[in-house]
């Protein structure tokens, strides 16, 4: 492993809207995604977690260049993604690739499924044509479909074998990281387990990073070596993946881990629950002070007047809460 | 309501339930002998994968198998000791509402966009009872109340599009409530919700199970919601129910294959996790077409433990303590 | 609720043979299994084997004056009569037939060509180009069209060009509208933003990803235009606006105008001609709409 391969965001922002549009009045602003940085190590699978609207497929799919960045920087080893042009940006997408969530929606209906997989290494134009057709039949079988099914269209798989091809397609280019965007929240729970193992597989054999975006704690915990909780577009939390469900400190992230039902919970335990109130307020206004103080179970004057930052212990572990 | 009835006779009994889909691919049976029973005031919970036909059997019990391509085959769907697959649709109409209320997955599609709630729910009150405008409006006022939603005079007065994806479920469920069912069907209630708002909305059907004593079918995919909610649990594949019993003996010690399965394939959250990361458990292969089901058990051909038999003849269900039941060869041939 | 329903698992089983099923050759079974559908098909092709081949076997030049004015359809060795020159109406209705089909057939591809351009690259790139472009449209949508077109033909002389010409300019707004709310659905969806990170770039989104997916109901459109292009020309024939030297029905039917009331046979044989013709295509639209709309496939 001589070259650096980490995957660095700083300060990254991306907000919608705020522009005029011919006749119509201003839109407001929504802050999507409002200052988030992390660092993903070569090789290793960073989560974020956070409820809708938190902003993480936002930071996914910035990270990606497939919405505009308003501020900040992402940079793949030494290439700064968030600074390409568009050329520059065509010819470096090989090295970062995307899994989507639905299995339905993220394969076109009209093409093979050979020809999906092998559509970035032709737009690309990687290796003879041959050679991307060895490539392909390959792809086919480390993602533990057959070769011959590269004839067949989306709508004659699965859910989860459609998802091995999102997955074949993502590994076409050879990319050092993948974004996986809530890769398994549509499949059923058996078929669930043996995507997690393939990718977990697939990460050691080709030292994959996995950036890991997910809703389910349960999945997250399993397979994530970092793990960051987002909240109306900030991390408010982040540790390795022993220390955040050992230790949480931010309210938020203890009413997350409460909140999630277990095969070992039973019916007397909800009621000790912490539970929060209400919705997130919407990311169009937000407040000048801690984000999540409007439903905060312990929340002082001083939380709806500061913002508290994100400060990390010696251990790593980062929290933005004055309580921490 | 249920206090004439003795105890263990139950609220909701299904018997031998048989449902047929005519398809291209010709003819599949999506529920295969399903007997269910629910005694009121409990929770009974419905897991399996998509098709198993946990949704289905709610259907069937509402009287809304889409026909053509549906029917029921045989069985019987009796409530309070009425058979529900006698009546004609404008009985079985009268009976949903007022004695069996549902709530579905997307409270989205299921609310009229251009009625406010208010309106909503009081007209789902006047469709089965006889009462003026302002009553039902009242009532509905009342159950937004129940449902814990803040400020329920306003927000009677909102259109769906206004009220969050929480809020909105807490509609629903107040509108299938406001005629006070002894039924609650509840089909994938919080898939669409956050997790915060899935617990929310978990409080509040528990809470209600309690203050009014109405029995809850809930169909989930989650083996954790029916750990922490359900009494007793029936545990679906292709069609069938093949583990039923108490929440206590089938989870922690599930006798079925699939049923091990289901559990240990979840990546379950726990406080300490492991260092090192281990490999998941997996069910190999998927679920079976319904339209070419052989002769064995379904679950054969993804089974580790399957023997001769299995694909030979379908198991019945087998009593494997006094409240639970497996269909399954393996534990016939040790219990033998 | 739908997920419990037998579609799909018989979908997951028929990947485990392998069997290409390609999603046009499901389009066009269920095309066939649609009998209206199919009835006008046949009816189409009837049509047009009667003005291309019809020719061959009746060789009379539509032209020529063979015989008295207004003889009766089968009364004097004249199938369908003569009209108020006394020329073959058998003959014209042949000819005819060819050159309003052509008409409708290339109004139609102009017009698709502009209503697809124009909402393809409206509904791509949205903001301000899709803003200038959709004013434009609506800009067309709200001259009426028949005056418009009647404009045109007057200003540039009534030749079969300017006549075609005129009629795809004024009928391709329904098209770009279509064509970009299409746009607008389709480029939301994960597969775009798949091809876009596997480098593809913007023309190659809207003509290999976005396009292909998004013809099924633009087919649809295109095929009703056909017939109503066929009507439109009938129309500015009847109004006097079209070449006196290229035969048509709607030509036929201008020109016996004024003879309606004692000849009208001379009227209602292109009339109904022009009748059949269009309901075949509504037909076929009818059929291929619910063949191309995968919501109705699943059942």
């Amino acid at each position: 492993m001589s070259a650096n391969k980490d995957l660095v965001v700083k300060d990254l922002k991306v907000h919608f809207g705020g522009g005029k549009k011919l006749l119509s009045g201003r839109k407001p602003t929504v802050h999507a995604v409002d200052g988030v940085s992390f660092t993903i190590p070569a090789g290793k699978t960073f989560g974020v977690v956070g409820e809708s609207g938190s902003g993480k497929t936002t930071t996914a799919l910035a990270i990606m260049r497939l919405v505009d960045i308003t501020d900040g920087s992402v940079t793949l080893g030494d290439t700064q993604i968030s600074a390409l042009k568009k050329d520059e940006l065509r010819a470096a997408r090989s090295r970062f690739q995307i899994i989507f969530q639905d299995p339905f929606s993220s394969l076109d209906p009209r093409k093979r499924a050979g020809e999906i997989v092998r559509q970035p290494l032709d737009l690309m134009s990687i290796g003879t044509p041959s050679e991307r057709a060895a490539a392909v039949s390959e792809l086919f079988e480390q993602v533990g479909l057959r070769p011959e099914q590269q004839h067949l269209f989306p709508h004659q798989f699965s859910g989860g074998q459609r998802q091995r091809i999102g997955l074949a397609r993502a590994l076409s280019t050879r990319p050092d990281l993948i974004v996986c965007d809530e890769p398994v929240s549509a499949l059923d729970v058996a078929i669930q387990a043996q995507i997690l193992n393939l990718m977990s597989t697939l990460q050691k054999e080709l030292g994959l990073t996995y950036l890991f975006i997910s809703h389910d704690l349960g999945v997250v915990q399993h397979i994530c070596d970092e793990i960051a909780v987002m909240y109306l577009g900030q991390i408010v939390e982040q540790a390795d993946r022993v220390t955040l469900f050992k230790n949480p400190k931010h309210p938020y992230t203890k009413a997350l881990l409460e909140a999630v039902p277990t095969v070992h919970g039973n019916k007397r335990d909800r009621s000790q629950r912490t539970r929060l109130h209400g919705d997130p307020p919407s990311p169009i206004n937000l407040p000048k002070a801690c984000r999540f103080a409007s439903r905060c179970p312990r929340a002082e004057s001083r939380c709806h007047n500061d913002i508290p930052p994100l400060e990390e212990n010696d251990a790593g572990h980062k929290v933005a809460c004055f309580f921490a | 309501m249920s206090s004439a009835i003795a105890n263990d006779v139950p609220l909701l009994s299904v018997k031998d339930l048989v449902v047929d889909f005519k398809t291209r691919a010709g003819n599949a049976r999506v529920l295969d002998h399903v007997s269910l029973d629910i005694k009121a005031g409990k929770i009974l919970g419905i897991v399996g994968e998509s098709g198993c036909g946990k949704s289905m059997t709610a259907l069937s019990i509402m009287g809304l198998v889409p026909n053509p391509p549906g029917k029921i085959t045989s069985g019987s769907i009796s409530l309070n000791g009425r058979e529900l697959t006698d009546l004609s649709e404008e009985q079985l109409c009268d009976v949903r509402g007022s004695e069996i209320g549902m709530i579905f997955q997307e409270p989205m599609t299921s609310l009229n966009p251009v009625f406010t709630v208010g309106e909503q729910i009081a007209e789902s009150v006047r469709l089965h009872e006889k009462a003026s405008k302002q009553a039902a409006m009242a009532r509905a006022v009342d159950m937004l109340k129940a449902v814990d939603i803040p400020e329920p005079e306003i927000r009677a007065r909102a259109y769906p599009h206004q009220l969050s994806g929480g809020m909105r479920q807490r509609v629903m469920i107040a509108m299938a409530l406001a005629c006070r069912p002894t039924l609650l069907i509840a089909d994938e209630p919080t898939t669409a919700l956050d997790a915060t708002v899935q617990a929310q909305i978990f409080d509040l059907l528990q809470d209600l199970q309690r203050d009014t004593g109405t029995a809850i079918v809930l169909i989930t995919h989650d083996m954790g919601a029916i750990a922490e909610l359900a009494d007793d649990v029936a545990v679906m594949y292709a069609g069938r129910i093949i583990e039923t019993g108490s929440v206590s003996n089938v989870l922690s010690q599930p006798q079925h294959p699939y049923t091990q399965g289901l559990i240990t394939c979840v990546p379950h959250l726990v406080p300490d996790p492991p260092i090192e990361r281990e490999v998941l458990r997996e069910i190999p292969g998927m679920v079976p077409a319904l339209t070419n089901l052989g002769a064995g058990c379904a679950f054969e051909p993804r089974c580790e433990k399957a023997f001769a038999r299995c694909k030979a003849e379908k198991p019945a269900l087998l009593q494997i303590s006094e409240s639970q039941f497996g269909a399954c060869w393996v534990l016939e041939e040790e219990s033998a | 609720m739908a997920n419990s329903t037998p579609n799909h698992s018989a979908s997951d089983a028929a990947s485990d043979e392998i069997k290409v099923s390609h999603p046009f050759a499901e389009m066009v079974s269920m095309f066939f299994r649609n009998y209206a559908a199919v009835a006008g098909l046949l009816l189409l092709i009837a049509i047009i084997l009667f003005v291309f081949v019809g020719p061959y076997f009746h060789p009379t030049d539509p032209f020529e004056m063979v015989w008295a004015p207004f003889s009766k359809p089968m009364e004097e060795g004249f199938v369908l009569g003569t009209d108020y020159l006394g020329r073959d109406l058998l003959a014209a209705m042949m000819v005819g037939g060819q050159v309003s089909m052509a008409i409708g057939l290339s109004a139609a591809l102009i017009s698709l060509f502009i209503g697809v351009t124009v909402g393809a690259f409206a509904g791509y790139y949205g903001g301000f180009i899709e803003e200038a472009l959709m004013r434009f449209t609506e800009f067309f949508q709200v001259l009426p069209t028949l005056l418009f077109s009647m404009v045109i033909v007057a200003l540039f002389g009534a030749s079969l060009l300017t006549v075609t010409l005129a009629i795809g300019v004024v009928s391709w707004t329904a098209v770009a509208r279509v064509t970009r709310s299409e746009f607008l659905r389709i480029r939301e969806l994960e597969y775009v933003a798949a091809a876009r990170s596997g480098s593809a770039s913007d023309w190659y989104l809207i003509f290999k990803v976005i396009l292909p997916n998004a013809l099924p109901p633009i087919i649809v459109q295109a095929n009703l235009m056909v017939g109503s292009a066929i009507l439109f020309e009938a129309a500015l024939s009847f109004l006097g606006l079209s070449d006196p030297n290229v035969m048509s029905w709607g030509q036929v039917i201008g020109s016996n105008r004024p003879y309606i009331l004692d000849s009208g046979f001379t009227v209602a044989i292109p009339g109904f001609a022009i009748f059949l013709t269009v309901l075949a295509i509504s037909l076929i639209g009818d059929g291929l709409n619910d063949a191309l709309n995968p919501k109705l496939r699943q059942r």
